[in-house]
This record gives C-alpha cells, structure tokens and sequence, in this order.
C-alpha cells in the first residue's frame, strides 16, 4: 500500500509588498516572502513523522498546506492516492476533510469561547452528516469525551471553564470526531506547563494506538520529538535540510544546522559535555542568503556553498541537502 | 560545598496576597529562601507557581491589588520590602536590575536604544554625556551586539528578537547591579538564540561577580545556568537545592514527577511519567500539603498540616517523608 | 484527578439553563461594578421610568393629548400647579393648544424612544453586517465599503437625515410621504449611525478570523458564509451593545434636533422635540413651561442613557478590569 500522504514538490509564497502607491513612490520593488520552497516527503500509515525548525523555518505553513487552510503555490499533495492539492470545489474536498484534521498550538484560541463544548465537538459530526440526532449525538460525543479522559459533564461548559490541558483534550476530541486516518499537530504541546505536556503526549501515542492514527507533529522541540516521532524532517529558511528516522537523526546528523540545533539543546543530564559555539541568527525569510541558506552560519561552507543550492539527496541512512556532505569534506 | 558565601539577598517568610471581592487569594506563601554574592539561584515551576510574583515582590514591582502581606525582604544588610516608591526607585535599576521575558515590551519602541541606555546609566552612575555614551558602546559590545558605535543609534525594531534581549541585558547591567532578576529572558527566543543568551548571561555575571535569580519554567535552562534551584509549587517551596542534586536525585515527590515528565534525548520510554490533575488555582488550592492530591506517596498527615521546610544535608525540602530531626 | 469527574450529568433543559445563566449573570463581575457605582443604579431607574411610562403612557398619562378631539382651547396657557392661577388637572400646565404637558411629554417620550429604539435597531444591524462582511472577505468589497463608510463620515449625522428626508419627500406624493414620514425618519437616522458600528465589528472581525478556531472550522470545512455567522459573529457583538447605547442617545437628540427644525415626526404626532419648538415661542412671554418641562425631560433621558453607557463600557472593557 503506498504512503497515506505524499508531498512533491511543494511551495508556498507570499506577496508582502508595500502597496502600490508606496511602491511607485519610493520606487521599491515587490516582495515575495518564501515561506516554503520544494519541499517534499512521504507519510506511511500509522507513522508519526516531525518537521522541527525554528520560527520562520516554514514548518507551520506546511502543516496548513497539507490541510489546505493554504493553496500551495507550486507542487502537489497527494492523499492516499488522491492528487488533492488541485481539487477546488468544496463538495468534492469534503470526504477528504473527514479523513485529515489538525490541533492547533494555542489551547485558547482553538476552541470558539462563545460555545459550549457540546457544540464544539457536535460540528464536525453535524457538518458532515455522520450523526443529526441528539441521542446519537449525544452518545457520540459522551464516548469521545471519556476517550480524552474527560467526562460527558463536560460538554454542558464553555471553554473559559477548564484548564490549557484540558483544553487540548477537546480539541482533540474535536479532531477525533469525524473519525479520521491522519492527523495534523501544530505545536499543540508548545503552549503547555511540562506535566500536562507529558500528560498529552501520553494521550497521544495512546490514541495512535488505539485508532491507528498517523501523526504529522510539527515542533521546535527536539526532546519531544525524539520522543514521539518515527521520522523527522528539519526545515531551514523554508527548505527541507535533512529527512532521517529518529534514531539516526539524533545520533548521526549530517546537516551542519541539524547539528548546531542538537548542540543548543540545554542538557538535563548534566554531562557536562563540550558544545560547538553556536554563530548567527535566523536570517529574514524575505531576503535569504545566496546558494545554501545556511552558509552565512556554517563553519564548513564554501565558495560552492555560497552560490549553489544544494538539493535533498540520499546518503544511506538519511537525506542531506548540505555540499559538504556530499563532497564527504565532513 | 557551601564556603562563606555571604547572603546578599534573604527573603524570609514572604507572603503577597491579593485581596479580590471573594476573599484574600494566597499568591505567595510564606517562602524563604537566599541568593548568594555571584551565583545564580534557578527559582523553576509551572504557571500560577508564583515565581513571577516572587521576583516582582523582591524590586517591588507587584501589580496593584497585590501586595506583602507578611515577612521580610533583606538586601544588602537593609530591609527593602517596605521602603517608599521613591527610595524603592533608587534601588532598582542601580542594585537590582530586571530582565523581563518580552524584550518588545521592555525597550521602548520611540527611543533610540543609545537614549535608553545613556538615561539608565546617567540616573544612577552620574556620567556626563560624552562618558554615558561611550560607557553604552561598550556594554553593548559586552553583550555581543555586532558595531555598537552604529548600533546604538538604532531603534528596537531594528533588531531581532535575540539581540532585542542583548541590549535588555546591556540595559539591566549598565549600572553594575549587585543582583539580577530575570523572568523568563528566554522563552520567547528560538532554541539556539536561547543557547546564545543563556551562555551571555552566565559570562557577564561571573565576569560583574552579578547574582542572577533566573526564573524559568524550563528546566533545560535552569540545568544549563543555576548553581542552585528553588522549586515552587501553588506559591509554596517545594524544595531548594544544588541543581544537580534536585535535577539528578530529587527528594520531593513533585519534583521527581516533574523531572520524569520532561522528555529527554536518548531516552527511550514509551510513555512519560505523568503527575495526574494539574496544579490548583489561587482560590483552590487544598489543606495540608497543596501537592497532596496529586501526590503518589500522600500521607494522612499530609492532607492535615503544611509541611515545614527543614535542612536536609545541603538542600532544603518541605514534604512529610522527610521529617525534621 | 479530573474536576469534573465526580459530577453527576448535568440535565440541559431549558429552563435549568436559563436559570444557570441568571445566576450566573447576578453573580458576575459586571453586575458587582453596577452595584457599586450609585450613579449608574440611579441612572438606570430613572431610564427605566422614563422607558415605562412612555411604553404605558396610553394607561398612565392624565390626558389623552394625541387625540384631538379632546383637546379644548380653553384650557390652553394653564401654568404648572405650584403657580398662580393653575388648574389641578394639570400638572405641569397645558400648551396654546390646551395639551396638558404632564401628559404631552409620556406621549413625547414615547415617540422619542419609539424613533431613538427604532433607528439604533437598524443602524446596529446594518452596521453589523456590513462591518462583518467587510471584516471576513476583505479585499475590494472591505475596501469598497469602508471608503462608503469614510464619505459619509465627513457629512454631520443631521446634515444626513436631512438629505434623505428631504429627498424622500420630493420623490413621493404628499399623502403617501406623509404616511410613511416617520419610518423615513428612523432610516434617515439609522443611516447616519452604522458607521460607528461598522468599524468597531469590521476590527473585531479582523482579529477573531485569524484565530485558531476559524481555522478549525475551516478545517472541518464549514461554509465561509457559516463560519462568518456562526463562529465570528457571536464573538464581535460584545462593543455593539455599548455602541448602542450610547447611539440611542444620540438617535434621540438627532430625532429631537430635526422635529424642533421642523422636519421631523408630523405634527400630530409631537416628539420631545415638537413640543419644545412649540413652547419656545411663548418662552418670552411668560408661559415658560412649556418648553422648560420637555427640555428638562429630552435631558433627563439623554443623560441617564450616555451614563448608562459609560458605565457599560468600562464594565466591559477587559484592560480596566
């Protein structure tokens, strides 16, 4: 059976030009932010897979162009063996909605403050027809609610009433409703004191097990996604850096920024080992560097580095878009 | 372990409440603790712990209604927690400076940083322009601030986040300050800009002999930064320790849960250790021990009395299964 | 362990939740700020006076002023009672016509809150909408309608009425303009007030879309048209019950203003406004009343409704709190 979610190709830009009338006064020219460029990977069922990156890395606005809250400029996104990233109208994107859904990062902007959260988790049944009685709905959401180790008390409140945690938990009884194969993480620990993170995460991989799920988890936690993930991407300034599975990645990475990114980790098991001094800061999405992005960062670039963007290739355990790997100089 | 360090700030007994139309909330209760010349003291909990009101309360900064309802704050051998705004006012800024979590918010966004810092600095240490300025230049190249002789004469919103921090941690040290408080400076940095800032401020502060309270919920920061850790837990310590005693052998049961929920690399579990509930809010928090409904080794006594803090070897721990001799 | 997992299950009926959200309200912070303020309390009795006698002014006034009939000549130029040569029957004494104005003013005061009522109503909807439409799609419909909204901001709210009053009554026929004279009027004045709502609900708008459940529902995939109404909606009407109420104030000056310049409500039916352009006349010549008492009265409501919104405003405004 092939992937349940495969991506080629794919990018998104955005205009954020100064108006017209600013532009033909001060003669400057149009800006094309890059949020994402070329970016490409495979899901198989029942995998977690994790894009980490730090902010403006891209990693968000892939998670929305796989749920198509974006249109992507370029590429294609395939579900199961659907090429979904060209269906427009509603009607024909509707049973592909039930099938993929997305928890979101702030636990107090997800959930819609003037509803109680019967009708929260109700929408994604009512809207696509799976339940309309109250009885059934009812029942639904009750065996839902205590999936999430919430109780059918709950439904009666509104959102102000329960904690970040528990917030979560709706939201993912929410996503859970339609019943779906894949689902979309965007952060959803970021914004959560540490025991309730590990009491999320907990009800995740639960949850995974139980319904056969297949996790895309995107986080600028590595920690957590070593804990999670089977596979992981890191993105840089848009583009896709290295793509391994976990062990490999966090025991063997390739990429220089994947190994300044390990290094910056603070260490809780106070070994006390030596760190590479980290250089730089993440340079504007707008503007990036010439050739390798990273170049103006890495202790290893070169006159091929500073001109030439290197593209995703295979070396045996993982992906590397990186020249000095390719040219074996490290 | 302990030389003579001498204390230079003891925070004995301290309570803030505030007082609210359904009764007086417990935002801090009664907590001691000290900071020593040149160390710097992680104080580490979730949110609604109370670590941000305790930093406050020590530079008298608590947002109104909130006020000390009890117990001392001792700085430099003089008493500071019910001195008048005005006396308050020279002591912030000159012998305790802040670095507080938002650098946006903390830098003024319509002076030129290089204003910022000549004020600061002209307030307390009494330089004239020209020496102002050029004590500025060299703060911020201290902090890292690639030309700070072009620099300083930039607006906030000219720098990125982590260097918006820099300049904050320039801003807080201009008067060498004995004592620095730090409220979250780095969560809202990306991780390695985060590395960057945690390794600036432990070289300044051992290179100014400045003491940091570094108030975080991340224990991966306290790990990297403190010499020593004070855990809070519903505005009480749960327990004060050498960061290495309190990261690798915790004693108290809420600490050990929140050590084990922290995922860490290279570990291979499948689930994480889960302290079930979540911490209670101000207006509900339990009799006894505030941790005892979540706790796996609660005690009938624990569900009676607050425990005290004792002195165990070097740390200090208030839990019923270690009981005072 | 979970708060909520020793409750038993809550029946929603009804009436339980009506009652839930009564309690709710007497035990909330906004009513706990009204109680503590004696000016506000106050304010809302007296608008509550005002509101009810106007509503049963037909059971509670004296005399029946609106209908002509019972008007007697002879009984005009009567002063207040505490005056010299006063008639018990009338209060605050009669107008030329022989009007009592005890009973004219309940009378007025129901055409001035009837027109003010009216107007905000429709003022307030269609500054919703057209501020939630604008605020949701964007583009060159928000940029269409919001240029409509700055035009009509440089002309002066009165300036307005009077423009399509004026209009109106040149399009139709007398006898139909005269009929539908006072619904003119509440549009007139409802179309100089939508921009105020518009703008506030266009903002709101513009931060609630960006939220994260917006994207859930879209996720889920709800018509726009669906999220707008069902999700956004709920959550910018909060400034709206403010605006309003410090537009009903104004509706009712702007109403008055109008009816004392003569364009108003017809003349058979005299608002706060008509009455105290009849009294005026006869300031000077002694039978001051007559003006006096339905100025005293515009002001008295004016005042009580803009403190009443005062209050509303900062009661809710979540950065006072």
């Amino acid at each position: 059976m092939g992937p349940i979610l495969k991506v080629k190709n794919l990018s998104k830009h955005f205009d954020v030009s100064p108006p017209l009338i600013t532009r033909l006064v001060s003669r400057e020219e149009k800006s094309i932010l890059k949020a994402v460029e070329g970016i490409g990977f495979e899901i198989q069922q029942g995998e977690t897979v994790s894009l980490v990156g730090e902010s403006g890395c891209g990693k968000s606005t892939v998670a929305r162009l796989v749920v198509k809250l974006y249109e992507p400029t370029n590429g294609e996104i395939f579900f199961g063996n659907q090429n979904f990233s060209s269906i427009k109208s509603r009607k024909e994107l509707k049973p592909i909605r039930r099938r993929i859904q997305m928890i979101f990062q702030d636990p107090y902007a997800s959930l819609n403050p003037r509803w109680r959260v019967f009708d929260i988790i109700a929408e994604p049944l009512r809207a696509h027809g799976i339940i309309s009685d109250k009885q059934g709905l009812k029942r639904r959401i009750t065996e839902l609610l205590e999936q999430v180790s919430l109780s059918s008390a709950d439904s009666e409140k509104f959102p102000h009433e329960f904690s970040g945690g528990q917030r979560q938990r709706i939201s993912i009884a929410r996503a859970l409703a339609s019943q779906p194969d894949f689902l979309v993480c965007d952060e959803p620990t970021s914004a959560l004191d540490v025991s309730v993170q590990a009491q999320i995460l907990n009800l995740m991989k639960k949850l995974q097990k139980e319904l056969g799920l297949t996790y895309l988890f995107i986080s600028h936690d590595l920690a957590v996604v070593s804990h999670l993930s089977d596979k992981v991407g890191v993105m840089y300034l848009g583009r896709l850096v290295e793509w391994a599975d976990t062990k490999t990645l966090f025991q063997a990475p390739k990429h220089p920024y994947t190994k300044m990114l390990l290094d910056a980790i603070p260490d809780l098991n106070l070994s006390g080992k030596a760190r590479t001094p980290v250089a730089g800061e993440v340079p504007s999405p707008i503007n990036p560097p010439s050739g390798c992005h990273f170049h103006p960062r890495c202790p290893w670039s070169n006159e091929r580095c500073r001109t030439e963007l290197p593209t995703l290739m295979d070396q045996q355990q993982q992906s590397v878009a990186c020249h000095a790997v390719e040219e074996n100089r490290i | 372990m302990t030389l003579d360090k001498k204390p230079i700030l003891s925070v004995n007994n301290l309570q803030v409440e505030f007082p609210t139309r359904k009764g007086n909330l417990v935002a801090v209760n009664d907590i001691s603790f000290e900071v020593n010349e040149g160390e710097v003291l992680g104080v580490v909990g979730e949110s609604g712990a109370g670590k941000s009101i305790t930093g406050s309360s020590i530079i008298g900064l608590i947002d109104p209604p909130g006020r000390i309802t009890g117990g001392q704050i001792n700085f430099l051998d003089q008493r500071i927690d019910h001195l008048s705004a005005e006396e308050m006012r020279t002591i912030r800024g000159k012998e305790i400076g802040m670095v507080f979590q938002d650098p946006l918010t903390s830098l003024n966004p319509l002076y030129r940083i290089g204003r910022q810092l000549t004020e600061t600095i002209q307030t307390h240490l009494h330089l004239d322009d020209k020496n102002a300025r050029l004590q500025a230049i060299n703060l911020l190249a201290e902090v890292g601030i690639p030309s700070p002789e072009i620099r300083i004469d930039h607006y906030p919103h000219q720098f990125s986040g982590g260097m918006r921090q820099r300049v904050v941690i320039a801003l807080a040290l201009c008067a060498n300050p004995k004592l620095i408080i730090a409220d979250e400076p780095t969560t809202a940095l990306d991780v390695s800009i985060q590395a960057q800032i945690i390794a600036l401020l432990k070289k300044l502060c051992k290179e100014h002999k400045t003491a940091v309270i570094l108030i975080t919920h991340d224990m991966g920061v306290i790990a990297e930064t403190a010499d020593r850790v004070a855990v809070m837990y519903a505005g009480k310590m749960a327990e004060i320790g050498n960061v290495y005693d309190v990261i690798k052998k915790p004693k108290h049961p809420y600490t050990v849960g929140l050590m084990n929920s922290i995922p860490k690399m290279g570990q291979d579990t499948e689930a994480l250790m889960q302290i079930e509930g979540s911490m209670p809010r101000l207006n509900e928090i339990p009799q006894g021990c505030a941790f005892h409904p979540r706790c796996n080794q609660v005690m009938e006594q624990c569900k009676k009395t607050v425990p005290p803090m004792i002195k165990l070897e070097d740390s200090n721990i208030a839990c019923w299964l270690y009981p005072s001799k | 362990m979970n708060r909520s997992s020793s409750e038993s299950e809550i029946q929603s009926k009804p009436i339980n939740r009506t009652f839930d959200n009564l309690t709710r309200f007497f035990e909330s912070d906004i009513f706990f700020s009204f109680k503590k303020s004696p000016l506000t309390v106050f304010a809302f009795f007296v608008t509550l006076i005002l509101f009810l006698s106007a509503l049963f002014a037909n059971w509670l006034a004296p005399h029946q002023t609106l209908d002509v009939k019972t008007l007697d000549l002879m009984n005009a130029f009567y002063p207040p009672l505490w005056e010299e040569g006063s008639d018990s029957r009338f209060l605050l004494g009669t107008d030329d016509q022989g009007r009592d104005i005890f009973s004219a003013i309940m009378f007025g005061l129901r055409i001035s809150l009837g027109v003010g009522f009216a107007s905000v109503i429709l003022s307030a909807a269609l500054g919703t909408v057209l501020g939630l439409i604008s605020g949701y799609f964007g583009g060159k419909l928000d940029s269409f309608i919001m240029r409509v909204a700055d035009i009509q901001l440089t002309f002066p709210a009165i300036l307005i009425a009077l423009l399509i009053d004026g209009i109106v009554g040149s399009l139709l026929p007398k006898s139909v303009y005269n009929e539908v004279k006072i619904y003119v009027l509440v549009m007139a004045i409802a179309a100089s007030q939508w921009v105020n709502f518009a703008r506030t609900v266009r903002g709101s708008t513009l931060v609630e879309k960006n939220k994260e459940y917006v994207q859930a529902a879209k996720v889920i995939g709800i018509h726009p048209v669906g999220i707008m109404i069902k999700h956004v909606l709920p959550n910018v009407t909060g400034p709206v019950l403010v605006i309003a109420t410090l537009s009903l104030a104004l509706a009712i000056l702007t109403e008055a203003t109008l009816s004392f310049l003569g364009v108003g409500v017809p003349i058979t039916q005299p608002s706060l406004g008509t009455l105290i352009r009849i009294g005026q006349q006869y300031l000077f010549s002694g039978e001051w009343w007559m003006t006096i008492f339905p100025s005293l009265a515009l002001v008295i409501l004016v005042l009580a409704v803009n403190l009443l919104g005062d209050w509303l405003r900062d009661a809710l405004n979540p950065k006072l709190r």
